[in-house]
């Protein structure tokens, strides 16, 4: 089983993001589940979303406390929040950011991660240049598609189109193959260099 | 031959006579085809307003829907003395659920009709002033702020009856009861508390809003059929004295209706969407001492020394009444 | 048609398949999206032949259900914690009257003090209103057990509640089917009132009974819900049957067979106990689980035959009798009397704190060895140092100030200073 927490902030998209992930891997044929940590409504708080993928039904219903991928759609959670708790040294993490690792201040995460295996992606530039608006989370599932291979960008691309209707679903779409692109692009010239 | 058009003003109801008058120009009450809906032999005591009010209240509502009406009733004492086990006086369909949620269970049952395609069939939901003006209040807003397809009446006697003549929301200031007795510097029910329910129903602008008395059975009646002519809330409020807890003789439950209504003390009106569309003038005013005096609930206003200043502070009330809903204005000679 | 979908979405088809003529609902945490979800099939008119009442408080939702189902309309309605208790009359009411009102219960704590997340606390409470109690695994059988309780309320005039773990479940995305309008209407015939307001043949309903009657109106109501411990099983086997998969029943065994130490749980947590049994056995312990699907009426001897067999039950409930101890735990030991079996008492998931794999292991771990005291309660996860450091706090002044906001303070969740 593959699990993926993802964290933002209330307004952002976490929540639909995690259950998008997870209706692209049920059209793949895929077992998978999504829930939020739960709470009342409050635009701009801490949010964090769960999502498990995999081959057989999924009996567990606990907060994912050692996530295989990490998603981390604001960036200003960093060094706030204990994002990376609990994750593995083969761990993936995703980070929405338009700085470099060294500028984030996360040296010390980089160096224990497989380099393959972490990825930095301006997905909120990209999703206001493709959608108008800065959203990343569709975008950022484009990235995670590419990072992890667990699910194709055609499955996340087909979800999101069926979730956001007419052309929002086209920009989100077009969002999300930009930051896959972006983000295979980083993961070919790291593996050429 | 010469016809002389003659008006009986003995009890002020034209009941007087119904047998001279046309089948047709009959009250409710004194047609042999009544619904009777509620029946004889349930355990009221003597003299009890509600239950006259009642039966007013539903015969022309059964006449007025051809019989095809469904009651639903709070608990109270209505409740109470028409369904002791086993023996029921209802001879219409009838419900039951609990104290504060008549007009919730109402607008269930009118749903219920209309989802089912039988809105031929009409609901009225009836309570006591607890019902209706505390515990039920909240569901009663609800109801008139869904427009639900129910006519609520509330007969209003001025206390919980039922548990033993406690205070209620409608209980008028002075009036003793079980708890607020005859005792200290403010006898009885102090001032500047309670609701006015009607006005309240007037504010949530429903298509229909009267007030009536057991002493106007003409008017009454004809209230309650006029709300039928609507589809959406409406509420009916009648004034129905109560021997216990009043402490009256059974005998009087009329004349003191009539006398609240000539005093001033209960205006008798109607409504429609906020605005008052008629009032039942007052014929011969009377003063609020008149109504007061036979009342024992209201026996420490008077004797020696008594309490005048309360009861010019009930008359005031009175003449606020007469003067903000024109009850002695006379735009014709009567 | 099996979809990617809300639990609460999923639901909310259910029911609007079930025909359901009057729907009056008020929305609290973590209800909302099944009664949203209702509200906008009957806009579009997907759901047609509904009127639905948007009410002033749960008194009203379940008061409107009350006189709807007198007057011979299916009737539905939702709602959790507060709301349920704010109904408590009207429950009572309900099942007294022997109206057939089917309402989803998205389980969630009671106050105060104030707490939105998902345990048992609510239905529990409401354990002898006289309703039947169903339990929810997953989405799935939420679904499925709506289907179920409206059958089974038909049937016996009895009012049931399909609970289902609030947020974990109502707010879960996940695979769920949810039957076909055509096989929901083979399953669930037309409703045929067994009392009707109707002004053809005028029925007085609701009347007082006194002392010479009640007892037996009483046990009426008691032999009634006895008798769904039949009618469950049956209506389970022609879902089955029918729909093409197991849900409900009374209890769902799992790796019972042989298992010497079994761990009994309701609701979504069945899921975490069956993992942490396939983990335990893949170790050599002889582990198994016993779900309980429905809790009212007790399914006594379906209880003792399933657990007679082990040396220890372990009840996990995320509720207990304040005072008292646990819920389950007595209605178990109950089952079990006379048995030589040792019980014991485990209260988890309280407020949302998550029922974990790893902390189901290590106290099923303590148990085996013996560690933990079965005649007493105990509490997964407890902070017992928190517990402790209040407790001395408390002790110390004569105006020590709420518990809650204490120790909120002193995970450093409130952030305020005491004076």
């Amino acid at each position: 089983m593959f699990s993926v927490r993802i964290h933002g902030r209330g307004g952002q998209g976490t929540v639909t993001a995690a259950e998008l992930l997870s209706v692209a891997a049920f059209r793949e044929g895929r077992h998978a589940q999504a829930f939020p940590t739960f709470g009342s409504e409050r635009t701009g708080a801490p949010v964090v979303a769960f999502c498990r993928l995999g081959n057989a039904p999924i009996r567990l219903r606990e907060p994912i406390t050692r996530p295989d991928a990490l998603i981390v759609q604001d960036p200003t959670l960093l060094h706030q929040v204990n994002l990376f708790a609990g994750l593995g040294a083969d761990g993936y993490v995703l980070l929405n950011t338009s700085r470099d690792i060294a500028e984030l201040g996360l040296e010390d995460l980089a160096a224990s991660l497989r380099p393959e295996r972490l990825a930095c992606v301006p997905a909120t530039e990209l999703a206001r240049e493709h959608l108008g608006r800065p959203l990343p989370n569709a975008a950022l599932l484009g990235g995670f598609a590419a990072l992890t291979g667990e699910v194709t960008i055609d499955s996340v691309v087909a979800v999101v189109r069926e979730r956001f209707r007419g052309p929002a679903g086209e920009r989100n779409a077009a969002a999300a193959y930009a930051t896959h692109d972006h983000v295979l692009e980083r993961m070919e010239s790291r593996s050429d260099a | 031959m010469a016809v002389q058009e003659l008006k009986f003003y003995q009890t002020g109801t034209f009941v007087v006579g119904n047998r001279l008058l046309d089948p047709d120009q009959r009250s409710v009450q004194a047609r042999t085809g009544r619904s009777n809906s509620l029946t004889s032999g349930h355990r009221a005591c003597q003299g009890c307003g509600e239950a006259l009010g009642a039966r007013y209240v539903l015969d022309a509502a059964m006449r007025a829907t051809d019989g095809k009406l469904v009651a639903v009733n709070s608990t109270g004492c209505l409740e109470v003395f028409s369904t002791p086990y086993p023996e029921s006086s209802w001879q219409l369909p009838w419900l039951h659920s609990l104290f504060g949620n008549g007009p919730a269970v109402a607008a269930g049952v009118a749903a219920a009709l209309r989802a089912r395609g039988r809105d031929d069939i009409r609901v009225v939901g009836q309570a006591g002033d607890g019902g209706t003006v505390d515990i039920g209040f909240g569901c009663l807003s609800g109801m008139f702020e869904r427009n639900d397809d129910v006519l609520f009446v509330c007969y209003d006697n001025q206390g919980y009856m039922n548990t033993g003549v406690q205070r209620s929301g409608a209980t008028p200031p002075a009036a003793r009861t079980a708890n607020t007795k005859a005792l200290g510097p403010e006898p009885g029910n102090v001032f500047g508390q309670g609701k006015y329910v009607p006005g309240i129903a007037m504010a949530h602008e429903i298509p229909y809003v009267a007030t009536g008395t057991v002493a106007d059975l003409r008017d009454l009646e004809a209230k309650v059929e006029r709300a039928m002519d609507f589809r959406g809330a409406r509420y009916l409020h009648v004034f129905v004295p109560c021997p216990l807890g009043w402490a009256a003789p059974a005998a009087i439950t009329i004349e003191l209706a009539r006398l609240a209504k000539e005093s001033g003390i209960f205006p008798v009106l109607e409504a429609e969407r906020g605005e008052v569309t008629a009032v039942s003038k007052i014929r011969r005013q009377v003063p609020v001492e008149d109504y007061l005096r036979p009342q024992g609930r209201y026996a420490h206003l008077f004797g020696d020394p008594g309490r005048p200043d309360i009861v010019e502070r009930l008359q005031a009330l009175a003449d606020r009444n007469i003067a903000r809903y024109g009850l002695t204005e006379a735009d014709e000679v009567p | 048609m099996l979809e990617q979908i809300e639990g609460s979405q999923a639901v909310a088809r259910a029911v609007a398949r079930c025909r359901p003529e009057v729907i009056a609902a008020y929305p609290i945490s973590p209800q909302t999206h099944i009664v949203e979800g209702l509200s906008d099939l009957v806009r579009t008119g997907e759901l047609a032949g509904c009127e639905y009442l948007m009410v002033e408080s749960e008194f009203g939702a379940l008061s409107a259900c009350i006189g709807a189902s007198g007057a011979g309309a299916r009737t539905y309605t939702a709602t959790s914690s507060q709301g349920l208790l704010f109904m408590a009359e009207a429950l009572f009411n309900a099942s007294g009257l022997g109206l057939p009102i089917v309402m989803t219960v998205a389980n969630r704590a009671i106050g105060a003090p104030i707490n939105i997340w998902n345990d048992h606390s609510d239905a529990m409470s409401m354990r002898d209103s006289g309703w039947i109690q169903l339990y929810a695994e997953s989405n799935q059988e939420a679904v499925d057990l709506h289907l179920q309780a409206f059958r089974l309320a038909e049937q016996l005039s009895v009012p049931v509640m399909v609970c289902m773990d609030g947020f974990v479940l109502t707010h879960a995305f996940e695979p769920v089917d949810v039957p076909e309008a055509k096989d929901v209407e083979r399953f669930l015939p037309a409703f045929e009132p067994r009392q009707i307001l109707d002004p053809a043949e005028p029925v007085t309903i609701g009347a007082m009974v006194g002392p010479e009657a009640f007892t037996e109106v009483k046990y009426l109501m008691h032999a009634k819900q006895v008798q769904a411990l039949d009618a469950i099983p049956a209506i389970a086997a022609a879902f089955e049957e029918q729909l093409g998969r197991r849900a409900g029943g009374l209890v769902r065994p799992y790796r019972v067979d042989g298992a010497d130490t079994v761990v009994v749980g309701l609701g979504s947590m069945l899921g975490t106990l069956e993992e942490v049994a396939d983990q335990l056995q893949a170790d050599g312990e002889q582990v198994g689980v016993l779900g309980i699907k429905c809790f009212r009426p007790w399914p006594r001897e379906e209880v003792r035959a399933a657990l007679a067999g082990a040396r220890r039950v372990v009840v996990v409930e995320k509720a207990f009798a304040v005072g008292a101890g646990g819920i389950v735990g007595q209605n178990t030991r109950l089952a079990l009397q006379g048995l030589p079996i040792e019980v014991y008492d485990v209260v988890a998931g309280l407020g949302g704190r998550p029922v974990t794999v790893a902390s189901v292991r290590e106290l099923l771990g303590r148990v085996l060895a013996g560690e933990i005291d079965p005649m007493r309660m105990h509490f997964l996860d407890l902070d017992t140092a928190l517990v402790e450091r209040e407790l001395d706090r408390s002790g110390a002044t004569d105006r020590p100030g709420p518990h809650a906001e204490n120790m909120l303070r002193d995970l450093g969740t409130v952030a305020s200073n005491p004076a």
